[in-house]
């Protein structure tokens, strides 16, 4: 009986190879397998005996764009994810823990930030770090903010936001909760000014796309149960759950259920992310925002890879053209290598940094003022690398809305 | 979200049209579940091959043909253009307009082709050799290129070859791993300042030879490449093609992708289309798999899904469908038809495909859908393997489509 539950839907592989010219690691480390080997392929064998795994899986950075290069709808990238979590024997190491668990170490950072974000900017710190936890010493850490956006929300948002009939519930995720309360505020400062309020889910934790790609499963797991359950209630309250990040939505959406086996798909429709969402409104007709005049900028949007995979980044593109002041340009879309917490190790540092060459060059070439994208961890990368100011779409919507206009257009 | 011209499918014939049309000003959506067949291409474009004169063939086809239905005036004039249009995205092909050359296949076989990438070697229609001796250069290691095979093909020709393989340091860190010794792994390679340390390692056997042939591993991302590899090499330098994945291939699809998005289209890539929405004969809308209840409006649509390879015809035990709208399908009701036992022979299945009116406009329940145009290898009446025509009904068909949504 057992048997007929294995999945057999590699079998629909039929090794074009199509997936191999895509994966951005294989270009770049041929100790890699690469996505036809790793995953399809070496699926069949590790079905009949697990010792076939193979640690070099713990290469794929997974950002599934061998599964959307793949003609015939195989899922690569997650049978990849699975095997890892079933077979891998690398027990994580202190230093993956550190990195996966960012609710932990948000908490204890945001509490002493500055303190924080000096250390973790000092060369001996960067050598220490390298060297007893192989945290690549070139790596610029994000920085912590000084109040969380949740403490915040409380104290400055929350009443406001009684005012508004239409609510919409965000999981803000802890980028922008710990690290860039900005891009929290802005987005409550769009909704408020679309005629939305705006509610924090009753309880949330990561969404836990590092604890899955660093083996922590069940920590995963628990987590996503967490969030799923305040997702529900939410819902129940006629709410759609907006996000900031295409990786935790992305996370939410599909690895909840592809990866860690939870059913989510009563509220898969209802997780949204927030440029999807308003266009749609705009769309419709809905929803009106008004721009400042005084607004010029030359942006180029990056597509993170899980942007690519939902396949939304023609919302968030949308979006940035209608502001009058943008003039847009759209890169290639191509991995920068950092893929969370894969860049942060001091394995996998140039590999990642090779990966984003093609990337960070055409960004140098196109001389523009700002690069625009979905993804935290993009943006740590971009900024790093390309040194030039990466922001979320929201934010830069907010700064270029016309606040008072946008209200009187959209007041009833 | 509202559009002039919805695509779906993005592979050689979405992409003709998708061009097609935003070049005349339309606003067009192509949705593509996953990459498409020109990461297969052999190099050569097809128009028909069943004769000398593809256009001589092409008269002869039988009423049902898609060629047919366009005409054979309007595929004069739609052929014509071929060459003109890949040249201004950036493609170069040779060939006579009005008489089939021979292209040599991976397996050392030569087959009729009508147009063939300007860096491939290709042979004149009488099929005289352009060379006495040549040198044909492998990669080490690389196993989807089989020099015996195409020795023994330009043998029974009268050419004499020697085989000679190409080995560099750069390349050993590709060589650990066997399974990844592809040819657009060697092509990521094989490009910028490595490209002098190539041509030197060519020229060493290129002294005493006519020409010099190798597989196509050079040039992924573009044609510069090619054309400073081919400069440096001191005899005359041809590819041939190799085992699937093709580096010009993926380059033609990139290219033309490209273009298209530069015209202003928007290209949705791992997407599938899962419904539709008819009203009064009409498409209205569709849906697709990763925008959920998001409608994708247009006055047209244009089908260019594919065979059963890339799932735009799929088959079970009870027959064959049209998997998104469940169109009327021309194939065969007793499965057993659908095959002959010898498999070299002409395959029946070959020549199912979504029914189509005069006008290319696809039929559901025995009526044409006024606004839904069906292009490529999804049409029904061709057998594209045994008439050497899969390239010629794409591009053909696919301007056939567009001009008739343009002329609305």
């Amino acid at each position: 009986m057992e048997k007929n539950k294995i999945d057999t839907s590699f079998e629909q592989c039929m090794k074009c190879t199509v997936c191999t010219v895509y994966c951005p690691v294989v270009a770049v480390n041929p100790n890699y397998p690469g996505p036809k080997q790793a995953g399809p392929d070496g699926e069949r064998y590790r079905l009949k005996n697990p010792l076939f795994y193979d640690e070099a899986l713990d290469l794929c950075l997974n950002c599934k764009r061998c599964e959307v290069a793949c003609p015939s709808n195989v899922k690569i990238g997650d049978i990849i994810q699975s095997a890892r979590l079933k077979y891998g024997n690398n027990k994580p190491k202190l230093r993956d823990y550190i990195l996966a668990n960012t609710d932990i170490m948000g908490s204890l950072a945001t509490t002493m930030a500055p303190v924080v974000n000096f250390t973790l900017g000092l060369k001996p710190v960067k050598a220490v770090m390298d060297g007893v936890l192989a945290v690549d010493h070139h790596r610029t850490f994000p920085k912590y903010a000084g109040q969380k956006f949740e403490t915040w929300f409380k104290r400055h948002a929350l009443k406001k936001q009684e005012a508004y009939e239409r609510k919409v519930s965000y999981f803000h995720g802890c980028y922008a909760n710990y690290n860039h309360p900005k891009l929290a505020k802005d987005f409550v400062k769009i909704m408020n000014a679309i005629g939305y309020g705006v509610n924090l889910l009753e309880k949330e934790k990561c969404c836990g796309v590092a604890l899955i790609s660093n083996g922590f499963k069940d920590q995963a797991t628990r987590q996503a149960e967490l969030n799923l359950g305040s997702i529900r209630k939410a819902v129940a309250r006629g709410e759609k759950v907006l996000t900031t990040s295409s990786t935790c939505t992305f996370t939410m959406r599909d690895e909840y259920e592809h990866i860690l086996g939870l059913h989510n798909e009563d509220v898969r429709d209802s997780i949204n992310l927030a440029t999807k969402f308003i266009y749609e409104l705009v769309d419709a007709g809905q929803v009106k925002l008004v721009f400042k005049d005084d607004y010029t900028r030359r942006i180029a949007y990056h597509t993170p890879c899980h942007m690519e995979k939902l396949g939304w980044a023609i919302y968030s593109t949308s979006m940035l053209k209608m502001i009058p002041g943008v003039d847009f340009v759209m890169l290639d879309s191509q991995c920068c290598g950092i893929a969370g917490t894969y860049g942060f190790k001091k394995e996998h540092y140039n590999d990642s940094q090779k990966i984003g060459q093609n990337l960070f060059r055409q960004i140098h070439d196109y001389a523009v003022d700002m690069v625009a994208t979905d993804c935290e961890t993009c943006k740590w990368q971009i900024e790093m690398s390309a040194g030039v100011t990466v922001e979320n779409p929201i934010s830069i919507i907010a700064d270029a809305l016309d606040v008072e206009a946008t209200i009187k257009a959209n007041r009833k | 979200m509202k559009f002039d011209t919805i695509i779906i499918g993005g592979g050689l014939a979405g992409l003709t049209a998708g061009i097609d049309l935003s070049r005349k000003g339309q606003r067009c959506l192509i949705v593509s579940s996953g990459q498409s067949a020109l990461h297969f291409f052999s190099g050569s474009l097809e128009l028909c091959s069943l004769d000398e004169d593809p256009f001589k063939a092409i008269s002869s086809l039988g009423e049902d043909h898609p060629y047919t239905k366009i005409g054979y005036d309007n595929i004069i004039r739609y052929s014509e253009a071929v060459q003109p249009w890949f040249k201004e995205v950036g493609i170069d092909f040779v060939g006579e307009h009005g008489k089939n050359h021979w292209r040599i296949t991976p397996l050392g076989g030569f087959k009729r082709a009508w147009l063939t990438l300007d860096e491939y070697a290709n042979i004149p229609s009488d099929g005289t050799m352009p060379w006495k001796k040549v040198a044909l250069l492998n990669i080490d290691g690389f196993l989807d290129f089989h020099t015996s095979y195409i020795a023994a093909g330009l043998a029974e020709r009268g050419v004499e070859t020697m085989v000679k393989g190409i080995s560099m340091p750069e390349l050993d860190r590709l060589r650990e791993n066997p399974t990844e010794m592809r040819s657009t792994n060697i092509a990521k390679t094989f490009a910028g300042d490595l490209i002098g340390a190539l041509a030197a390692r060519i020229n060493e056997y290129a002294k005493d030879v006519d020409a010099v042939l190798m597989p196509a591993v050079v040039g992924l991302t573009g044609s510069t490449d090619v054309h400073r590899l081919k400069e440096m090499v001191v005899r005359p330098l041809h590819f041939l093609p190799t085992l699937p994945p093709s580096v010009p291939g993926i380059r033609i699809q990139m290219m033309l992708k490209n273009r298209f998005q530069k015209l202003g289209g928007t290209y949705m890539l791992g997407d599938s289309v899962v419904s539709g929405e008819f009203e009064n004969g009409r498409l209205k809308s569709i849906c697709t798999n990763n925008h959920g209840a998001v409608k994708f409006e247009a006055d047209n649509f244009i089908l260019a899904t594919g065979n059963f390879f890339s799932k735009g015809l799929t088959s079970t035990v009870d027959g064959v469908r049209e998997p998104i709208f469940g169109l009327d399908v021309d194939s065969l009701e007793v499965r057993a038809e659908w095959y002959r036992r010898n498999m070299f022979e002409a395959q029946p299945y070959m020549n199912f495909g979504v029914s189509t009116d005069g006008c290319l406009r696809a039929m559901k329940d025995r009526k044409p859908v006024e606004n839904l145009y069906a292009a490529g290898s999804v049409l029904s009446g061709c057998n594209s393997l045994k008439e050497g025509s899969g390239a010629g009904v794409a591009i053909i068909s696919a301007l056939h489509v567009s001009e008739s949504i343009l002329k609305k």
